[in-house]
């Protein structure tokens, strides 16, 4: 099987140098792409080869590019933005593939850069990843250097600046319009998102803004094709995705397989199944923000048409596993917890809605619990629920919320009627 | 007064990076955060005149993001990670130990100003929970005790 987007990662080992990860065979399709294609082709082939977006949403790639602005007298600078904001509780993809071949993700913006003849490219990247932000140092470096960054890249008149912005740190920076407003110099709040970031984003003009991982499928689907990157999936969207497990599994760890993998797969083979003494009670399937499947939904696969059919979401496609020695209520709170401390404070439901989630879980779990409590949070998860709120937010706090009031209402409910957490 | 050295750095980003200074304004706080440690009301407002805005819209900045310091903090900044991962494997446990061989509670400082302790959502390591920064040192797979063994390297 291959995997293209690790083939160069070697666990534990020093992540790839310009040179070798030339010798390996990077940067070949920047030397093909710029020279040999026109933006608008490498817009085709990318639609052609249904790269859908790696950073939760799923939305089609090449489609997103098409909607930039491409004609000569249009508005300028236009701006590539990198989301490589990884906040997500769960999530740690991103982090494996800039730590572990950090040239991979620079090619990949360079195509993408090109595809909508953007200036600047941005790597949005979180404060903690402090490792990343060193290596992607040297390497941003060495692509100056070696000549695929600056101007005239690769002798083909295209010219791209790289920066790489630290952010300070918070959850709602990964929201597209408010990483805007941040890189702003202000506070992380999301816009209207009318215009679209790809009419007017940044500064008023042109952006587009792709998550690390997607575009480091770029180089390899320019190289070999749109209909070999399809073949490499087992479902009609293109490619391998890197698919996380954490929980008490026997071996959490991240793996690159074809997209459409089922999610029992991933948990038994690769996870390793769970620890000695504890089984499987639920998953969230993409991330702190999806809803919780149960043991009927395991066969489904993790893409992006056939998770939502069973009533979740494929988001990260990093899951956290719940087990049978752990409690599903407190489970809950630690993530309204979360969800409730990021959420930005800009529009009234999710700056008092989730507060008010994560107390009545608190009460509930510390013994408080009251029998209406339940219809609280119910009424909580349908008025912080899609069209009420200014962005995703707060409905994708209430995902794994909503999903757990029906999965584990028995839970719910001894809570209440015991007046303790059962499981401490 | 800022120093020259930090009107230097600050200068460059703005030249490199912004259209207009305030467009700066995360990374100039960081600047002096590094060099003065933490963001005083004073620092505010030194820096929100260089920037081209009003104290209070740059306080609304600086207090925004986790990683911007309104109160001093101490030597080594501890950032226990408390999302959902790091729960399901025990950070509770861990934080207890913690509080416990500190002394203080999340959000203090230690009396000798060595350790500050702060809660920090996901640090992206879920397949190593649970999970800690010091600085800006990733530590993985915790014990109490791999705890307290990783503490004596910070002075």
């Amino acid at each position: 099987m291959e995997r293209p987007l690790t083939k160069n990662i070697r666990d534990g080992m020093e992540p790839l140098h310009i040179k070798d990860y030339e010798k390996a065979g990077g940067y070949q399709a920047v030397h093909k792409a710029l020279k040999t294609m026109a933006p608008k082709e490498i817009v085709d082939l990318v639609s052609a080869a249904n790269l859908r977006g790696r950073g939760g949403a799923g939305f089609p790639t090449g489609q997103k590019w098409a909607t930039v602005p491409t004609d000569d007298d249009g508005p300028r600078p236009k701006y590539l933005v990198v989301d490589a904001d990884e906040m997500e509780p769960g999530a740690f993809k991103d982090r494996i593939l800039m730590e572990g071949d950090p040239h991979q993700l620079i090619e990949g913006l360079v195509l993408g850069a090109y595809a909508i003849q953007a200036d600047l490219a941005i790597i949005f990247l979180r404060h903690e990843y402090t490792k990343v932000a060193k290596t992607l140092t040297w390497a941003i470096a060495e692509a100056y250097e070696q000549g695929y960054l600056g101007s005239n890249i690769a002798g083909s008149g295209f010219s791209l600046q790289l920066h790489l912005h630290i952010s300070a740190g918070r959850y709602i920076c990964g929201e597209g319009t408010a990483m805007l407003n941040s890189m702003q110099g202000g506070r992380a709040v999301p816009r209207h998102r009318l215009p679209h970031p790809t009419i007017a984003g940044l500064w008023g003009k042109p952006t587009n803004i792709n998550n690390a991982e997607t575009l480091c499928n770029v180089p390899h689907i320019v190289n070999n094709g749109a209909d070999w990157f399809k073949g490499l999936s087992r479902c009609k969207d293109g490619g391998t995705k890197i698919y996380g497990v954490s929980g008490k599994v026997k071996r959490p760890g991240a793996w690159e397989l074809p997209m459409g993998t089922p999610i029992r797969e991933i948990l038994e083979e690769h996870a390793g199944g769970m620890r000695e003494g504890v089984n499987f009670r639920a998953v969230i399937p993409g991330g702190a923000s999806t809803e919780f499947l149960a043991e009927e939904h395991l066969d489904v696969p993790m893409d992006y048409d056939s998770v939502p059919k069973v009533g979740s979401r494929m988001g990260t496609g990093t899951m956290i596993v719940l087990d049978d020695q752990t409690c599903p209520v407190g489970m809950v709170h630690n993530l309204e917890h979360f969800f409730a401390r990021e959420s930005c404070g800009w529009c009234t439901p999710c700056r008092e809605g989730l507060p008010w989630a994560e107390r009545i879980l608190k009460d509930i779990e510390e013994g408080r619990g009251q029998p209406e409590h339940l219809r609280r949070l119910e009424k909580l998860g349908k008025d912080l629920w899609l069209g009420r709120t200014f962005c995703p937010l707060a409905p994708g706090a209430v995902e794994p919320l909503r999903s757990a009031l029906v999965l584990f209402r028995e839970d719910f409910e001894r809570h209440i009627r015991e007046k303790r957490c059962p499981w401490r | 007064m800022l120093s020259e050295e930090i009107k230097r750095e600050i200068e460059s980003y703005i030249r490199e990076h912004c259209p207009t200074p305030r467009g700066a304004s995360i990374e100039a706080l960081m600047v002096l955060q590094r060099h003065r440690g933490w963001l005083s009301d004073e620092s505010i407002r030194e820096l929100a005149a260089y920037l081209e805005m009003s104290p209070d819209e740059l306080d609304g900045v600086a207090t925004f993001y986790n990683h911007l310091f309104r109160k001093p903090v101490g030597r080594h900044v501890i950032w226990i990670c408390d999302s959902v991962s790091c729960w399901i494997m025990g950070y509770e446990g861990l934080l207890e130990h913690m509080q416990g061989r500190l002394g203080i509670n999340p959000g203090e400082t230690t009396p000798d100003g060595r350790f500050t302790l702060l809660p920090i959502q996901c640090l992206g390591a879920c397949h190593h929970a649970p999970a800690l920064m010091i600085d800006d040192d990733l530590h993985e797979d915790l014990t109490p005790q791999k705890f307290d063994e990783i503490l004596e390297r910070y002075e």
